[in-house]
This record gives C-alpha cells, structure tokens and sequence, in this order.
C-alpha cells in the first residue's frame, strides 16, 4: 500500500510488546493481523491468544485492507486540543474482508459515509508516524 | 442442576414453593401486573424461570436464587451538592455524602463496617480514607473497583452479597469525584491496551466511542435525531422537579436540534454533564432495615454481565460484535430471573444514560420494549411521570449530573421509599436500575417490602 503524507494532526502510536509487528508493517505500507493457528480467525489488535476459540498459537498474516464501513462518528468538537485544527473528522469501524473490525481515520473529506460504504487500508504519515486511514474503494 | 422445587404463581410473580422460606418475593405487595397501552408483552412477559435451557450460565437457575436477593435493602441515601467547582477535596466530598447517608438513616459511622467505592483514572479516594475521616473503629469489608458507569449497580451487589454472607452488617457505598474542576473523564487521556490504536487518529474521547454505537443503532434499529431529542426532553421535565439537577430548564425537540454538535451523531445536549459531588447509600439486612426510619428498598434483582467480545479495556470498540446492543442485553435473562418479574411489572426504571442513546438501548436490552421500538415508547410519553414506566425520573445523568451512574441507585432507592416529592411515581413498588452502557454493566431491581 502506497502511504500518504498528509497535513493532519497526530498522536505518536504506543506500540507495545503485542502490537509492534502490526506498527512495523504498517510503516512499511502493510497491514498485518493475527491469525488462530487452530480455527484460523483473523484478529486485530494483534492479541497473544485467539479471542473466539482460546487457543494460543497465534501467526502473523497480510491482510487486503479491504472491507465495509461498520458505523463512524464526525467529531465536530476536539476533547483532546491537539486536533483542534482538523475538525470536522470522521473515524470509521471498518469490518474488514479478513474479518476483525479496524479503526481509522476517514481520509476522504466530501461528506459522512454510509454504512456498507467499500473502503481500502491508506496508511498516512504524520510528523514520522505512520497511522491507519481508510478511503472509499 | 435445575431447582426441583415447583414454581409457583403468587400476586402475579413467579416464585418458588414458600416451603424455601425465600423471602425474596414474598414482600412485594402487588396484586396484578401493570399493563400499559404501550407496554405490550415481550419475550419475558411469557418466559417461566424454568424454561431456561439447560447448561446456560446462570448464577441463578443453577443454584437456586442468591442468598442476598431479598435479604438486603438499601437505608438511606446521601448526597452532597453537585457543583461545578467544589472548591473542596475528593475525600471532603465522600466524606460527607457518606455521612448524609448515615444520618439519613439513623445510623452511626462507627456502625458501618464496610465500605464500597468505585473510581475511574484515580479520580477518587480509597475506601480506607473515608474510614479514616470517619473515624471508623474497623472495617471487615472494604472493596475499590477500578471502574467507571458500569460499577454502581455491581457495587450494591457485593455490599449486600458482604451483609448476606455475614462478613459485614452495615455497608456504605459511595462515589466521589470533582468531575468537573478535577480529573474529566469525558477528556482524560487513559493508559490502556488499545488506547494506541485511538489516539493517534484523533479518536480521544468516551462521546466519540459512544457515539460508534449510537450511530450502528440509529442503523439497525432505524432510531432518529428525533428519539434522541424526546429522551434529553422528557429528563429535562423531570430534572425541573429536582433541586439538586444542573440542567433544569426545558428543552423542545428543536432547541435539541439547535444544539451544537460534540460528536455526531450526539449534540451537547444528548451528552451527560460533568460535576463535581459524591453520592452514597447504605446497605443492610431487610431484617434490620425494617427498623430504620425509612422503608427498606429491598435489593431483589441482580445481574453483571462481561459480554463476549466486551474487550481490552473500558474504551476498546474492536471485538464486540454488535454496536447496537449493550451490556444490558447480554445480562437481562439472569436479571429478571434473579427476581422472578417481568419487565412489566416494574413500576419505574432509572437506565444509565450518559448519553441519551443509552436510554434506548437499555429500555430495549432489558424487554420494556421491543427491538426498534424505545424511540417510538419515549416520544409516545411513556418515559414521562404518568406514563406507563416513567425512566430517569431524577432527570438522569443528562440533567441532575454525571455521578457515573451512583445517583440513579440512589433516585431508585428514594422512589421505592416514597420520598422523589414532586416527581415521585405513585405507588411505586418496583424500580429497575442499569448501569453501564458499552460490553460490561450491571443492573439491580428494587421493590418494596412486604
């Protein structure tokens, strides 16, 4: 995936023992999830164990990023003053063809989506860090 | 393994045969269930407590009912102002909320025993430092939950599971928090598990993720900008009735609409307001609760639910399945089984309502209504004192103020006491209280005694 470079506001990722692969491989325009070594679900966030069948052998694998739009919020009024200057912005659940839901900034800027709305993974790049965002497919 | 027990029907509520003494049912005086135009049967009005299938998980069909249901009552109830700014400390106000409720009943700090609290970003003080200021001689039972809104209704569980097990007799319960001039939970930055997956994007606060479901519900169930306006209004009526609410003033669908937004689809208005203030209320045995100056509002009822998918954390919107229910969906079985009566017979109802969606999702979670018909059952005016199951009658979290759910347990309390005054239910006789509005939550039915 081609990551963009865009003029928005960001927080630094706090990667943690789990999550660092799934921050690495986005840093590098890829998305990567967990995957159940017994029942084969897919999860994110990346967690040590499966969340639908309890076992605990858990493989890394690519993920499209494609998926629908779950259901979003349009946050007019920044709780948190360093997004200040992007409001109105739109955060979208997207449920993704590998099957966990993911969240991410909505990048397009014409209008709320609708629920089912088809979007791809656009990973964007704010002062060196690299967060997920979604666009319509 | 099943109860062996017959179940039988006494003044319209189910309950086991007398011969096991659980006084539980006995002390509810109704004689027939209330059906209002609007409260048609849902699929709990026609569910026996034995038709549970078998191997479900429920505390109360495999072991028969909880020693506490019916056992233990609320006493008294004491708050402080909510304010603004209290321009005093966290454990001045717990303090003192702690010592209302005391007073209100008849007792004295040092026959208090136990202590419960609950807190969220360690905004509030231990129950080891109220019992210092209160110079309690020795608590035998003493428990902080490091939760927010979905606690209040647990917390009464466990002080009246601690006085029906004997470790305790007097519990106090109590929330406390500047949540206004302190630490703001509605802004405050949290360490957690999946907080690096919501900052960074701009996704930072408890009405944003709120507002995740809110809109999936407005999907599903086809719920309007209209539905919300009605819950926000009919609380504004009955916080008029209340001195101690901070919003008080009427609100009409389309000054709802006026307002501006925070997240949508949640305008200011759809959103609790922050205070500063402490709330508490006393737990005991019914037994000596009958001689206490207030009538016993008797803990009948009691769930907790952890759904699946409820998460990594308070604020982790990735594994629950379905945005359009709550935790009160997942524990309303085992609520009503745990004190035989049917969402029909419950006289008035205070649902958690940091958000006025919330409303709706319990009043549906629970069965007072059907999927996608709450809106339609608020803007009909059943919600409303006079209606059919008047909810929030304080004004609720969005008007008398965002105690996290402690003053809803205590408006129910004073309703089944006979003591809201102005915006008191006739004859109310059963009261329903939720807690929490995302995966996990809690809920508690009160009634009065026999």
């Amino acid at each position: 995936m081609k990551i963009e470079n865009l003029q928005l506001r960001a927080l630094p990722p706090t990667p943690d023992a789990d999550s660092t692969p799934f921050w690495e491989a986005l840093a590098d325009g890829r998305l990567q999830l967990t995957r159940c070594g017994s029942c084969g679900t897919a999860s994110f966030p990346p967690i040590p164990s499966c969340p639908r069948c309890a076992a605990d052998t858990v493989v890394p694998v690519e993920a499209s990023g494609s998926g629908r739009v779950y259901s979003w919020a349009t946050i007019h009024i920044a709780l948190d003053p360093t997004f200040a200057d992007d409001v109105p912005y739109t955060i979208v659940a997207v449920d993704l063809e590998d099957g966990p839901r993911m969240l991410g900034r909505l990048l397009d800027r014409d209008g709320p989506p609708a629920a089912g709305l088809a979007v791809r993974l656009v990973p964007y790049r704010v002062d060196g860090n690299v967060l997920p965002g979604f666009r319509a497919d | 393994m099943s109860d062996p027990r017959p179940i039988v029907r006494t003044y319209g509520l189910l309950r086991r045969d007398p011969i096991c003494l659980d006084d539980a049912l006995v002390g509810i005086r109704r004689a027939a269930p209330r059906v209002g135009v609007s409260r048609l049967p849902t699929e709990y009005d026609s569910k026996l407590v034995s038709s549970r299938a078998p191997g479900m998980n429920s505390l109360h069909t495999k072991r028969g009912r909880a020693n506490f249901l019916g056992r233990t009552a609320i006493v008294g109830v004491g708050f402080t102002p909510f304010t603004r700014a209290s321009g005093e400390s966290v454990l001045a106000l717990a303090t003192r909320a702690t010592r209302e409720a005391l007073e209100d009943c008849g007792l004295a700090p040092g026959e208090v025993d136990g202590l419960v609290s609950y807190s969220l970003f360690s905004d509030s003080v231990p129950c080891q430092a109220v019992a210092t200021a209160l110079a309690i001689p020795e608590l035998t039972y003493a428990l902080d939950l490091n939760m927010g809104g979905q606690a209040p209704a647990f917390a009464v569980t466990n002080a009246a599971m601690a006085v029906a097990s004997g470790l305790a007799d007097v519990v106090v319960v109590f929330r406390a928090l500047n949540g206004r001039s302190g630490i703001r939970v509605g802004s405050q930055s949290f360490a957690a598990p999946t907080a690096q997956y919501r900052y960074p994007i701009g996704f930072t606060a408890y009405a944003q993720y709120m507002a995740l479901w809110a809109r999936r519900f407005m999907i599903e169930t086809g719920a309007t900008a209209d539905d919300f306006a009605a819950v926000v209004s009919r609380q504004r009526e009955h916080a008029a009735r209340n001195e101690r609410a901070i919003r008080r003033t009427p609100l009409s669908i389309a000054e709802h609409h006026n307002a501006p937004w925070v997240v949508e689809p949640y305008r200011t208005v759809d959103c609790t307001i922050e205070v500063d203030g402490a709330c508490a209320v006393v737990v005991t045995s019914t037994e000596r609760a009958r001689s206490l100056p207030h009538p016993p509002a008797v803990i009948q009822g009691a769930a907790w639910a952890t759904g699946f998918g409820s998460g990594l954390d308070i604020a982790d919107p990735h594994f629950w399945p379905d945005y359009s229910t709550n935790c009160q969906t997942v524990l309303a079985d085992r609520l009503w089984e745990s004190c035989g009566l049917t969402p029909r017979q419950i006289d008035v109802a205070q649902i958690y309502d940091c958000f006025s969606s919330t409303v709706l999702f319990g009043l549906e979670g629970l069965g007072f209504v059907g999927r996608g018909e709450s809106g339609a059952f608020v803007r009909a005016g059943e919600t409303a004192l006079g209606g059919s199951l008047p909810v929030n009658t304080s004004g609720g979290l969005l008007c008398e103020g965002y105690l996290h759910g402690m003053n809803l347990v205590a408006e129910g309390a004073l309703q089944i006491q006979g003591r809201c005054e102005e915006r008191q239910v006739a004859g109310a006789e059963s009261c329903a209280i939720t807690s929490g509005g995302l995966g996990d939550g809690s809920a508690l039915i009160l009634t009065a005694d026999g």
